[in-house]
């Protein structure tokens, strides 16, 4: 099944994202060996340019690393993984943040709803 | 060797319509390539002059620097828009065919694919379904270590289950040294394998360019800029 990608946005950039969430949900566990370019361009149904692209920036950013003969494996460094997801997270949540402003929600308001709705799913 | 292809002032004219009137752009090797364009704008044209069953009215075609015959076969695999090769072949007949043309062609690769999609070596394409017949031919062409691939239409048969597959065949068999240039009118399957687009219009040529700027440029898909630039 070819990943979901928006055809609208550069499809770079949607790979990058994507494997970074691979990495970070532990579907790439630490120190893992990557498929090579060209599978993992197979399964998302892109080019293998592009798709080289998206992982050399992720090794430009430290979540992989590149053995010369060896192929790309996902850094060992357990803290860095943790802080990308810190920073995705982030993300999500200034998004919502803004969605509720929007929906004229205040601060003790939006806090009060997350908090009832996390009770309910953990009942 | 930089060009894979290049085309100077090409055009072909039949009689008082002008197909193809001055297209010049380069390809380059280890990239995959959409031409696009509605129908009449000179698509197949293009792939003809270029597998040389057609000759260039004024301006040149040129492989790897040579022009098209038959050195340039050797390294050109072509995916015609119909089917050429005759509906009382089985496979197994077809396999040899191409084994004896093409020194380049490689045997397990298309054992393997037409094994996996349970094509079996004593079928005749007389007995096969449209799509079917389509997937044959396009495993035979990919399985040449060819160095420019000429797809026309590849897909255009095929029910999307099977298009997946065939793009992903598509993907996971070219070398990266090679470029393929596909033409089809279904924009939104193709799109996102892409690396560059020409968009014919009228016979000439309207865009050149790398897909991703496109994206960037535009804000929006190729193929919503086709339906905008091809309006009816």
């Amino acid at each position: 099944m070819p990943w979901k990608l928006d055809s609208q946005k550069p499809i770079y950039a949607q790979l990058v994202e994507k494997v970074q969430l691979d990495i970070v949900t532990g579907r790439y566990q630490p120190g893992e060996k990557l498929p090579s370019v060209r599978e993992l361009a197979a399964q998302a149904a892109v080019n293998p340019n592009t798709m080289q692209k998206a992982l050399s920036e992720l090794e430009g950013s430290g979540l992989l690393y590149a053995l010369r003969t060896s192929g790309r494996f996902v850094t060992d460094d357990v803290r860095r993984i943790q802080e990308v997801r810190k920073s995705l997270a982030s993300m999500q949540v200034k998004e919502f943040v803004e969605k509720m402003r929007s929906l004229g929600m205040t601060p003790e308001e939006i806090m009060k709803l997350m908090q009832d709705i996390i009770r309910e799913e953990t009942l | 060797m930089s060009e894979c292809l290049s085309c100077l002032d090409l055009t072909k004219r039949f009689g008082e319509k002008e197909a193809l009137s001055n297209l010049t752009f380069q390809l380059e090797p280890g990239k995959i390539v959409g031409l696009l364009g509605p129908n009449g704008s000179g698509k197949t044209t293009l792939m003809k002059l270029i597998n040389a069953l057609l000759q260039p009215t004024d301006g040149c075609v040129l492989i790897d620097g040579k022009i098209p015959g038959v050195d340039t076969k050797k390294i050109v695999a072509y995916l015609p828009d119909h089917m050429y090769l005759g509906d009382w072949m089985r496979v197994r007949d077809i396999i040899e065919y191409f084994n004896d043309f093409y020194e380049d062609f490689d045997r397990d690769r298309a054992e393997k694919m037409l094994k996996e999609l349970n094509i079996l070596p004593n079928q005749r394409l007389k007995q096969m379904s449209l799509g079917t017949r389509e997937k044959v031919q396009l495993i035979m062409v990919m399985s040449r270590r060819a160095r420019l691939y000429c797809l026309d239409e590849p897909i255009a048969s095929v029910d999307p289950a099977a298009r997946e597959y065939i793009l992903s065949t598509i993907l996971n068999n070219y070398d990266e040294e090679a470029t393929i240039l596909i033409s089809t009118h279904l924009i939104s399957d193709v799109e996102n394998m892409l690396d560059e687009v020409l968009f014919l219009k009228e016979g000439r040529l309207y865009l050149h360019g790398s897909a991703e700027a496109i994206r960037a440029k535009e804000g929006k898909s190729i193929d919503e800029l086709f339906r905008e630039v091809f309006r009816c």
